[in-house]
């Protein structure tokens, strides 16, 4: 855990934070800023699940099929499938997907161009290139940075959250420093209990966390022999929201078994499925950010053996997630968002060593949006006829970023709080058409 | 410092005599009586205390003593036996003997690094950028400047004033360690770093004297991956003149490099800003706060609580030729730095003007040590970009960690410094909610608690004596005895129903590791 969960703590760090690096800002003649988020229009997302395709994934499986382009392209998975809206269609492994094509939205004209991993991880996360001295932030970051404690977030249950590792060398939080970063769960989801760092402890039961508690306190002589200490007042307030989470209420929200196992096994009874129904729940909460971090899509050999198998667990997890938050009406306020740092080259290497694999491909590839405010049953964008290059529409990472935030209630264009002080906007111009104004 | 400036010796003395303060001391972190004779410094305290009515607290017991000197000085929690054999000890200077004895510890180089590598941010990435190499490089030498022992004005010319490579002449990092190149960002740095000042603070003009001295330095690349000469800059050589902080007008000689007749001003003995500096940020490191607070905010309308507290270290410092550890052997052997934490004064300045020691959590390099050494385990640190230079070896100790770009959840959890500015203001020891969680039920305390050789140990060797089993407990974690009060309810856990012996044993070292007591510096 690697973050503050109350307010206090934050705004007093942020406090700090500020009060220490803004000498520096002046130091090197950038104005400070106002956080005022002036430009702002009203929010229709509260929450945000980012279902993060650690590695790249293929669109040419997903959804972006191109079943005219021959065995070079498609390799095994040849065919696609109509879908629940007239005139879409999805790859053939997607079935439930397809069923949910009328409540999201496939971009299949995103490109960046970067084909190494960690670059283009920060790219498409961020909305910038690496280099010049900084390291910006993610969105989940400055969604946390928004939307968290500092603007009325009062839950236990940190803002940000991953399920259930974070995704390793990319820095999430960059310059916002690591109050911003995640809270990686750990644990998982699909095992009998789902063990959340610090939350749910192995092998210790309920009833011995309270003795041990209650000893603890026995024991506490220094903290007897200065009663009336503030700092030790403070630790004190601390450990009485810790073991809110650990033994009360709060900390249930991840305790899956209170569904039904109708519901847990619509979403599959794998770590992903089960993931997915732990960020309903959080979102339910009202967590503002949830990660799920998918990993295995770094399909360089046995790409197709791959997708025969993750493809149908991906489907049968998100597609529930949509169904289940359309179901709460939980769809309207929440943004899902499904992709990875790029797509798979659409030529199969059937050359060893790959003998069947599909490379980083950033030219051109597939990002998924559903709810909080983006249209349903559409397309942007085209990409050509061998998924290769954009053919219509390219949409950069910072017009996908720029419209979340803008349907986040947070501007797109408004200042990003950092430690130098220099005046930054939160996303850059477009390369291209801009905003997804055409779905949202 | 003149004593008779002061409080007359008699009236302190009476003031801290033994039978006034029997009846309150606070059994087990008091004493009765002080085991060490009143210094000049005490006095000066003393007499900022009775000008207020502030009552000081009483000595701190050897057990508390032994701790506190431990983490204070070598970031490192004694061993059960090192407490043991301190204890028994009956010698009556035993108190300044185990001081000395910490100055010749490898932890005591260690971890006097950590902190001058926070003031001089020793850190490989963003935004600092020395690189891993440069970083191992300047870490090596403020390392050996410590264990060493370098006179403290030596250290400070060397890093002002060296020209060379960045790996083979170490100290020119310091100009690299800067957030931006530019005389401004230079000059910021140098008189934060070795005035204990913010230049934003000052004048306009003053501002831009101080600049003109670092206005020639050249950054000047090699072939060599990432190596870099840092030197006076060839192109600009014409004498000019210049305006030194103190208003001296001086003439810079063609040829000459401005900074040493910078260096040349600021570390002339009779100058009061570079032992001031210095003096507040050590005592700052020891006593909680500075005697100007905060410690590296010196500027006129931010007075001294106790301006001849500063003077008499300032003058100690310079009197014994810029020797650090005279100055740490002042405040050690104090009665002010002896104190007990709990305070006698019900006045908000009490702690403010020295009248006790101030808890403070222990810092989280120094706390993920200790929970390792009682975890038998180690830390698992992460890079942003994995490098050969950046190769940790497993028994690391986190406090010797040398680039500050090497970081673990635990250590950002727990408020270490990114070593972004040399503010001092940068380390966070708040306790938040999430330390709590960690601490209180993370699957990483867990493993500590039920695999911790050093609680198997004890287990062994008491033979499974309940009595015996709580008493190593206590030494090992809060380096003392346990009061009878607390061996009776600790043993009581053995009683608990559904937990085996190993269990009950496990709980209590949890529960200790969990206290105020383990978790803050007292």
């Amino acid at each position: 855990m690697t973050r503050n969960l109350s307010k206090g703590a934050i705004s007093r760090r942020e406090m700090l934070k500020l009060g220490a690096l803004g000498a520096a800002g002046l130091a090197l003649g950038g104005p400070r800023r106002a956080w005022a988020q002036d430009g702002a229009t009203p929010a229709k997302a509260k929450s945000i699940i980012q279902i993060w395709m650690w590695g790249g994934p293929s669109h040419l499986d997903t959804f972006d099929p191109k079943p005219s382009a021959g065995y070079e392209y498609c390799g095994s998975l040849a065919k696609a499938i109509p879908t629940n809206v007239d005139g879409i269609q999805i790859g053939e492994s997607l079935p439930l997907l397809a069923q949910q094509a009328d409540k999201y939205a496939i971009i299949r004209s995103m490109t960046h161009g970067i084909n190494a991993h960690e670059t283009a991880s920060y790219v498409m996360q961020t909305g910038r290139e690496p280099g010049g001295g900084l390291v910006f932030p993610c969105l989940g970051a400055v969604v946390s940075l928004m939307k968290g404690y500092d603007h009325g977030y009062k839950g236990l249950i940190p803002p940000y959250i991953v399920l259930t590792e974070p995704q390793g060398r990319f820095s999430e939080a960059g310059f916002l420093g690591p109050i911003y970063k995640p809270f990686a769960t750990g644990g998982d989801p699909n095992q009998k209990r789902f063990e959340v760092a610090g939350v749910i402890a192995a092998g210790v039961s309920d009833e011995r966390q309270k003795d041990r508690r209650e000893l603890l306190h026995t024991l506490d002589t220094l903290g007897k022999a200065m009663p009336a200490d503030p700092r030790f007042a403070k630790l004190q307030q601390c450990e009485e929201k810790a073991y809110d989470l650990i033994l009360g209420d709060a900390g249930k929200v991840f305790d899956l078994s209170t569904e039904t196992d109708e519901l847990r096994d619509r979403y599959g009874r794998n770590t992903f499925g089960q993931s997915c129904l732990a960020a309903r729940r959080l979102v339910e909460l009202g967590v503002p950010y949830v990660t799920i971090n998918y990993k295995g899509w770094d399909t360089h050999k046995q790409h197709f053996e791959i997708m025969r198998r993750k493809l149908p667990e991906m489907d049968r997890g998100m597609a529930t997630l949509l169904q289940d938050l359309a179901d709460r009406g939980l769809l309207d306020s929440t943004i899902v968002w499904w992709g990875g740092e790029f797509g798979r080259t659409p030529r199969v290497q059937w050359e060893a060593p790959w003998n069947g694999g599909r490379g980083h491909y950033g030219a051109c590839f597939s990002v998924v949006v559903a709810g909080g405010g983006f249209k349903g049953g559409q397309v942007v964008g085209a990409s050509d006829a061998t998924g290769e290059h954009v053919a219509e529409r390219p949409v950069y990472p910072q017009d996908l970023l720029g419209s979340i935030y803008q349907l986040m209630g947070i501007d797109p264009d408004g200042p990003l709080p950092n430690p130098r002080g220099l005046a930054l906007p939160l996303t850059l111009p477009s390369k291209g058409k801009g905003r997804l104004t055409e779905i949202m | 410092m003149m004593r008779t400036t002061f409080l007359p010796f008699a009236v302190t003395l009476c003031f801290l005599s033994s039978q006034a303060i029997d009846a309150q001391v606070t059994y087990p972190f008091e004493r009765s009586d002080w085991p060490i004779p009143m210094t000049e410094l005490d006095e000066l305290v003393l007499g900022a205390l009775r000008e207020r009515g502030i009552e000081p607290a009483n000595p701190c017991s050897d057990a508390v003593f032994i701790r506190r000197v431990y983490l204070d000085v070598i970031g490192t929690l004694p061993d059960a036996q090192e407490v043991r054999v301190f204890l028994g000890d009956g010698s009556a200077d035993k108190r300044r003997r185990l001081i000395e004895s910490l100055f010749t510890r490898n932890e005591f180089a260690d971890y006097r690094a950590l902190k001058w590598c926070d003031i001089l941010r020793v850190k490989a990435e963003f935004p600092i950028n020395l690189w891993p190499n440069a970083v191992q490089a300047y870490h090596r030498w403020i390392h050996d400047a410590v264990r060493t022992n370098m006179p403290y004005d030596q250290f400070a010319r060397e890093l002002l004033t060296s020209s060379g490579s960045n790996f083979r002449v170490p100290q020119v990092n310091f100009y690299r360690a800067i957030q931006g190149r530019d005389p401004e960002a230079i000059a910021q740095a140098v008189a934060l770093t070795f005035m204990g000042t913010r230049l934003n603070t000052w004048p306009e003009a003053d501002r831009a004297n101080m600049q003109a001295f670092f206005s020639r330095i050249a950054y000047k690349k090699t072939a060599e991956w990432k190596e870099e000469i840092i030197q006076p800059d060839p192109e600009k050589t014409g004498a000019f003149n210049a305006t030194l902080p103190d208003g001296t007008r001086v003439t810079i000689a063609e040829g000459q490099d401005p900074r040493v007749v910078f260096a040349d001003w600021l570390l002339a003995p009779d100058n009061e800003w570079f032992a001031r500096a210095v003096v507040n940020r050590v005592w700052s490191w020891f006593m909680g706060r500075g005697i100007i607070h905060e410690p590296d905010d010196i500027r006129p309308d931010n007075p001294a609580v106790n301006p001849q507290l500063l003077a008499y270290l300032e003058k100690e410092l310079a009197a014994s030729g810029y020797d650090l550890r005279h100055l740490y052997r002042i405040i050690l052997n104090s009665r002010t730095y002896q104190q007990s934490c709990i305070s006698r004064s019900d006045d908000p300045d009490a702690e403010n003007l020295f009248a006790c020691y101030p808890v403070r959590r222990l810092d989280a390099e120094v706390l993920v040590d200790a929970l390792c050494k009682l975890g038998g385990d180690r830390e698992s640190y992460s890079s942003p970009i994995p490098e050969p230079f950046t190769y940790i070896p497993e028994e690391q100790r986190t406090i010797a960690l040398a680039d500050g770009s090497i970081t673990s959840q635990f250590l950002e959890m727990f408020g270490r410094p990114a070593r972004d500015t040399g503010l001092e203001s940068e380390r966070n020891n708040e306790p938040s909610d999430a330390q709590r969680l960690h601490l209180l039920n993370s699957t990483d305390i867990h493993q500590k608690v039920t695999r911790s050789p050093v609680l198997t140990a004890i287990l062994m060797q008491s033979r499974w004596n309940r009595s015996a089993v709580v008493d190593g407990i206590y030494l090992a974690v809060l380096s003392r005895h346990p009061t009878p009060t607390e061996m009776s309810a600790a043993s009581r856990r053995f009683e608990a129903q559904g937990i085996n012996m190993r269990q009950a044993a496990e709980d209590i070292f949890w529960a200790l590791i969990n206290t105020t007591e383990f978790l803050y510096r007292h």
